[in-house]
């Protein structure tokens, strides 16, 4: 079976990772996905200072694997899925590279569309991940965000990462 | 008791370590980062308890409250920024 979860340098092929989350598996009427990806700032806002030139992901080793396990268990006593995939890129990354890809499958639509949400506001809360961007002005951490943490309370989850 | 100490990402930097062996009686986190804060230096202004550091034993989160025991691994850490 196709590991739940997978925490990498090199980059991810969506499309591989779709046809083998399926796995020919009849059940499936419905994949949802979520790709994030390197934003360049700079590009949003027109102000040159916010220029990401590139990215590095640290992570903790052991304790990631373990939170993002938990997650998708968490997910299968809320949420009516076959199975889920995480895929995480740490290290060295530039602008407009995936990070992170979250897909599950699922009878019908609603159940995938939630349970992808869920993954995903859950992992940027609870899964330790850290992001420095080189910029302009040097490398900075980056910070994290408080709508992120309302994100997860919308499914009953309180927690105060930011 | 002997514990281990992790530092990841901003913490890490700041104070120049990535992990340490430390022998202590704190019976739970918060004492642990009181402990750490009191010998001053990097320790103190990473782990000062007005920042947000965030905190795990044994590799799952934790909070101030969560016990200690013999070679545990407490990690420090700033919020998570991943996704």
């Amino acid at each position: 079976m196709l590991p739940r979860v997978a925490i990498q340098t090199e980059d991810f092929d969506v499309s591989q990772e779709l046809t083998a989350l399926r796995a020919h598996d009849l059940r499936v009427g419905a994949v949802c996905s979520f790709v994030g990806t390197v934003r360049d700032t700079r590009a949003l806002t027109g102000v040159a200072q916010d220029e990401v030139q590139a990215m590095e992901l640290e992570h903790y080793p052991g304790m990631t694997e373990k939170s993002i396990e938990a997650m998708i268990d968490e997910a299968h006593k809320r949420f009516d899925f076959y199975a889920a995939r995480v895929v995480h890129r740490v290290g060295s990354l530039l602008p407009a590279d995936q990070i992170v890809f979250v897909a599950v499958t699922s009878a019908h639509r609603g159940e995938s569309f939630k349970a992808c949400e869920f993954l995903m506001d859950y992992l940027k809360t609870q899964a330790p991940f850290w992001k420095k961007e080189q910029t302009p002005q040097g490398a900075q951490w980056v910070d994290a965000r408080v709508a992120d943490d309302a994100a997860l309370a919308r499914w009953g989850i309180d927690f105060n990462n930011a | 008791m002997k514990i281990q100490v992790r530092y990841f990402a901003s913490l890490r930097e700041t104070i120049g370590l990535a992990a340490e062996d430390v022998d202590t009686a704190c019976e739970d986190v918060a004492s642990l980062r009181l402990e750490l804060i009191a010998r001053g230096g990097a320790h103190a202004e990473c782990l000062a308890i007005e920042r947000p550091v965030r905190v795990a034993v044994n590799q799952v989160m934790a909070h101030d409250a969560t016990p200690l025991s013999a070679h545990c691994e407490v990690a420090f850490f700033p919020p998570v920024t991943g996704g």
